[in-house]
This record gives structure tokens, sequence and C-alpha cells, in this order.
């Protein structure tokens, strides 16, 4: 929990990652300062991402209702082949110490369990397959010309607020 | 070439494009491929109400949001350039089902019949916009990521409460799929 009285910038720093770190995977415990333009590589993975979203119709509601009336393996096809590639990609990176291209040593940290994964995953399951979309796709949908979809976007991050406002009560 | 960039793309490409971006990311800066906290720093950005979940430097995730916008363009430049011209290939036994739902429109990655904006103000709409996209933005966030942080970085770093999150994802969809969209569709 955040202190009112935050004494050394080490501290506060200390809380903030805490904080940033609960419930998300994608912290960030890069000790580097960049300058923002910086951020333009990761637009530019986020582009090509996007384009195989579509290409391979990763985003469209059709595919996900084959995937879940087991009729295509297609998603699972994707999904299975996207986990070896990155399970066989992150041993390299630990086994041969691989860094970043700034030098700095890889880190990933390990995921603690708590009840919230089921609960929320069941939750997030069910929207899974009446929207046709997981966070990632929303947006490129999006781009792709169903401007509806922007309302489906919105709902979602009213969604994540009601969870971080409603967090303490919600049983984890 | 272009031909072939247009017809649509084989799993296996998409599945090692996608894995790649895991150490793409990671080396390009130490990051972690999840895409679901995006939307957790456009609440810490835009509306933080002093709830302690949103309290947290969120410019230091601002890579993260970058990345979302790139995914937008790149849908938007698969739009414009890649488009498929023809109709999607659909498995014949989900094409009857989505028959009985009224929904027959394959022109599109997205059936028209529900994915337009005509149907914003109907409980069509507020089911399949308002409601689905709710449950996919706390659902991720309560259990800490979706598809991409959990079940591509999750698996991938074989974090066990990944792959507790991932089959609870899948026994939702396919609850979801089964049970709850035919009886939807009863009441629509």
């Amino acid at each position: 929990m955040i202190q009112n009285t935050i004494e050394s910038p080490e501290i506060e720093e200390i809380i903030n990652t805490d904080t940033r770190h609960t419930d998300a995977m994608c912290t960030n415990e890069s000790a580097l300062q960049h300058p923002w333009w910086y951020n333009f590589k990761y637009m530019a993975v986020g582009i090509i991402f996007g384009i195989v979203f579509i290409k391979a119709e990763i985003i469209s509601w059709f595919r996900i209702q084959e995937m879940f009336q087991l009729t295509s393996f297609h998603m699972y096809g994707v999904i299975g082949t996207a986990v070896v590639v990155g399970l066989i990609s992150i041993q390299l990176i630990k086994r041969l110490n691989i860094k970043s291209i700034y030098g700095e040593k890889i880190t990933i940290d390990n995921k603690e369990f708590n009840k919230g994964q089921i609960y929320g995953g069941l939750i997030f399951g069910l929207g899974w397959a009446i929207t046709g979309a997981c966070p990632g796709p929303l947006f490129a949908q999006i781009g792709n010309g169903f401007g509806v979809i922007a309302i489906t976007l919105l709902s979602a991050i009213a969604g994540t607020w009601v969870y971080g406002k409603f967090r303490d009560k919600l049983p984890h | 070439m272009l031909e072939l960039l247009k017809s649509p793309w084989h799993w296996s490409v998409a599945g090692v494009m996608i894995g790649l971006t895991v150490p793409i990311l990671l080396i390009l800066g130490n990051k972690k491929f999840g895409i679901s906290s995006s939307l957790r720093h456009v609440c810490a950005a835009c509306l933080p109400a002093n709830i302690s979940f949103f309290k947290y430097d969120w410019k230091k995730e601002s890579w993260n949001l970058f990345f979302v916008v790139g995914v937008f363009l790149g849908g938007f430049l698969a739009h414009l350039f890649l488009q498929n011209p023809q109709d999607m290939q659909v498995t014949e036994s989900t094409k009857a089902v989505l028959a009985s739902y009224g929904i027959t429109d394959y022109s599109q990655l997205m059936p028209t019949e529900i994915f337009a904006w005509k149907n914003l103000f109907t409980l069509k709409g507020f089911i399949f916009f308002v409601l689905g996209g709710f449950m996919v933005g706390f659902g991720t966030r309560y259990a800490g990521g979706c598809t991409s942080g959990h079940s591509i970085m999750g698996l991938a770093n074989l974090q066990l409460p990944s792959l507790i999150a991932t089959i609870s994802f899948m026994v939702g969809g396919f609850i979801s799929a089964n049970v709850l969209l035919p009886l939807i569709f009863k009441l629509l």
C-alpha cells in the first residue's frame, strides 16, 4: 500500500514498482531512462503484430467461434506455435545470457498464484467468445475499419477501472 | 507476392511471428509482452481517482501504449493495402450454428449483423459491445493478464499461474460460445 510519507526516492521507486507489478505481467523493470521517442520502436513492432492479427484472421469473431466450437485447428495452431517459439526464445536468452540492445540484463519475474486468475479468467473467457476479441485484437479491429469496436474498447477500459476501484473487496 | 500477402496467412506463420514478439520486446528493452496492461495504463493516465491500483508512474510503461497504437496502425495498414477480396472460409458446422443465430454474411472478418453502428443502441449492441467489452477489461485485469501476457508470455516462461489462467479463459470461452451465445440469440 502507498504510504503517505515517502522519505526517500528509493523507497518511492520500490513502492511504485510494486504497484505496477500488482496483477500485471508486463511491468517494465528497466532502470534505463530514455527520451520518449525511443518508444517508437515498440510502435513498429506493434504495427507488424497488428498486420499479423488481421492477415491470420486472429481478430475474426468467426475464428473465435470456431475455436470454442472445436471445429477448426487454426487458433490452437497460432497460440500453440507462438508458445513454443516464445519458450525456445526465452530459454536461449536465459542460457546464452543474451542482453538487451542497451546491454541490460534481461529479467523475467515469476508470477504468483491467486484466485483472481480463476475468477477473472472465467469472466474474461465469457467476454472473449461474445466480443470475439481479447484486448490486443480490439485495437486491430478498430484500425481495420470496425469503428464501433471503439465502444467495446471504452467499455473494457471501464471494466479495468471498476476492477481497480473494487479490488480490495474481491476474493484473490 | 502481393497476392500471396493478401490471401489469409497460415497459422504457423502467424504463430512464429507472434512468438517472436516475446524475444524481440525483451531484446529491444527488457519489455515483457502483454497487452491488457495498456488498459490499466489508460486508467492510470486519465482517471486515477486516487485509487491505489492506478497510482503509479504510468509514463514508465508508456512503451506499452506505443505498442497498442502500433497494433491499431497495423490493422489500418492491412485494411488499406492487404485486404482479402474473398469471403472468409469458415467451417461448415460452425456456419450451420451461426445461421441459426441469423449470421450469414462472411464478407468481412466480423459479422456485419452484429458489429455495426446501427446496433449500438439496441440490446444486441449492449450485450456485444458494452457488456462483452466490460467483461474483457474486468476479467483480464482480475486475472492479471490476457492471452498475450498469460497464454503466450506466461506459458512460454513456464509459469503455473499462467496455465491456470489460460485454462480458465478457455473454460469461460467454451461456456460462453456453446451455452451463453445460443441463449443470447434466442433472446434477441
